[in-house]
């Protein structure tokens, strides 16, 4: 069923992303895919539509996928489960265990999975970037690259770069998002 | 009760105009509650965010959670946590209601395929920044490779691995390597008082 699938799955991913939004994206990926929920492509407007609207990335990205998938009900429920975990977890912390990072056991725990995320949020990026401008997922699939693609990586890179040093800032996504856009519908439409 | 529905709509604001997640939010959250209507004191919010970031979920709701309930109990907490998610929820269900339309005009699919470029991208980059903040210690480095080594290898041979199985993998290690080293430290303090 597919409202308790989605509860589940968000609860899940709700009780064991630690690290945040991107940190998250690895275990909605595969969840997603998993299910059939969302191809590639699909995951990755979704994810630049999460960043480009306001709000917790996570809670975007639930509402999305349960809307989709489960219509106004699956998104309610999506929410829910993602929420859910947070609230009964901050609330037991905030009511009675208090600060619960002085304990040595809990920052040894917090300390092996820290590098661990990077690792996640790393090798998703990889494995996106080989399925989306190369073609291939698994081995054995023939490599279909996409050259507009790696042209539009190469100039966000240099573009990235090039904002950095005139403003000494790094350039918000929204805006990265919008110049690949931008980029998009000239290369794409040629 | 009156506190409860100011604590609502303030919350109900800062979710609706934080773009770019849990970061971006911590630092409206202090100005509204710390700066300007000093409902929480500084050392109070630090040690709130330190809690946000450490345990699992969206850290902007486990941010507000801790906040709603420091300043008003349960129903506090209940009010911070659904006003902070009404403005994206909202916002996301209309637009995934048109979302797929919007996406058959041909210009627009183009777009979108500059987007998805876009977002691989963001995302190497916000893994690169946590490589460059997190400690280069060998556990730190052996944790990292053996985590994107593992997962790669999971694709590409399409072997089914839950990432669930690599975060509490990793949490136990630490926690076994953090038991070992405190028994060598013992052991070498035992040392140390027989000679």
């Amino acid at each position: 069923m597919i409202y308790l699938d989605l509860f589940l799955t968000f609860l899940q991913i709700g009780a064991v992303s630690f690290g945040g939004g991107y940190a998250m994206i690895s275990l909605i990926r595969e969840k997603a895919l998993l299910y059939g929920w969302l191809t590639e492509e699909e995951l990755l407007n979704m994810i630049a539509v999460s960043e480009s609207t306001p709000g917790p990335i996570a809670v975007n990205m639930a509402t999305f996928v349960g809307s989709t998938q489960g219509g106004m009900l699956g998104s309610f429920l999506a929410t829910l489960g993602v929420v859910l975990p947070s609230f009964v977890i901050i609330l037991l912390i905030a009511a009675l265990i208090g600060n619960f990072l002085k304990y040595r056991g809990v920052q040894a725990f917090l300390g092996g999975i820290r590098p661990c995320v990077v690792g996640l949020i790393l090798a998703t990026g990889l494995t996106m970037l080989m399925s989306t401008l190369l073609g291939f997922k698994t081995i054995g699939e023939r490599l279909e690259i996409d050259v507009n693609g790696i042209v539009i990586l190469g100039l966000l890179i240099g573009i990235s770069t090039l904002i950095r040093k005139i403003t000494a800032k790094k350039p918000s996504p929204i805006l990265m998002i919008l110049i690949s856009a931008g980029l998009g519908m000239l290369l794409y439409s040629l | 009760m009156k506190d409860c529905l100011l604590l609502f709509l303030t919350m109900l604001k800062i979710g609706l105009f934080t773009f770019g997640g849990g970061y971006a939010m911590i630092a409206l959250l202090e100005n509204e509650f710390v700066a300007v209507r000093k409902w929480l004191d500084r050392d109070e919010f630090l040690d709130m965010v330190a809690i946000a970031e450490s345990t699992p979920g969206p850290i902007a709701i486990n941010a507000a959670t801790y906040i709603g309930y420091k300043l008003h109990g349960f129903f506090g907490s209940l009010t911070a946590t659904v006003a902070i998610c009404i403005p994206s929820f909202v916002i996301i269900y209309g637009i995934s209601l048109f979302l797929d339309a919007f996406l058959t005009l041909s210009f627009v699919a183009c777009a979108f395929r500059g987007i998805q470029v876009c977002v691989i991208y963001l995302i190497f980059s916000a893994g690169l920044k946590m490589l460059g903040q997190m400690k280069k210690t060998p556990f730190h480095l052996f944790v990292l490779g053996v985590t994107m080594i593992g997962m790669i290898l999971s694709s590409l041979f399409a072997v089914s691995f839950s990432v669930i199985f690599f975060i509490l993998i990793s949490g136990a290690f630490g926690l076994v390597a953090y038991v070992y080293r405190s028994l060598c430290q013992t052991r070498g303090d035992k040392k140390d008082d027989l000679s």
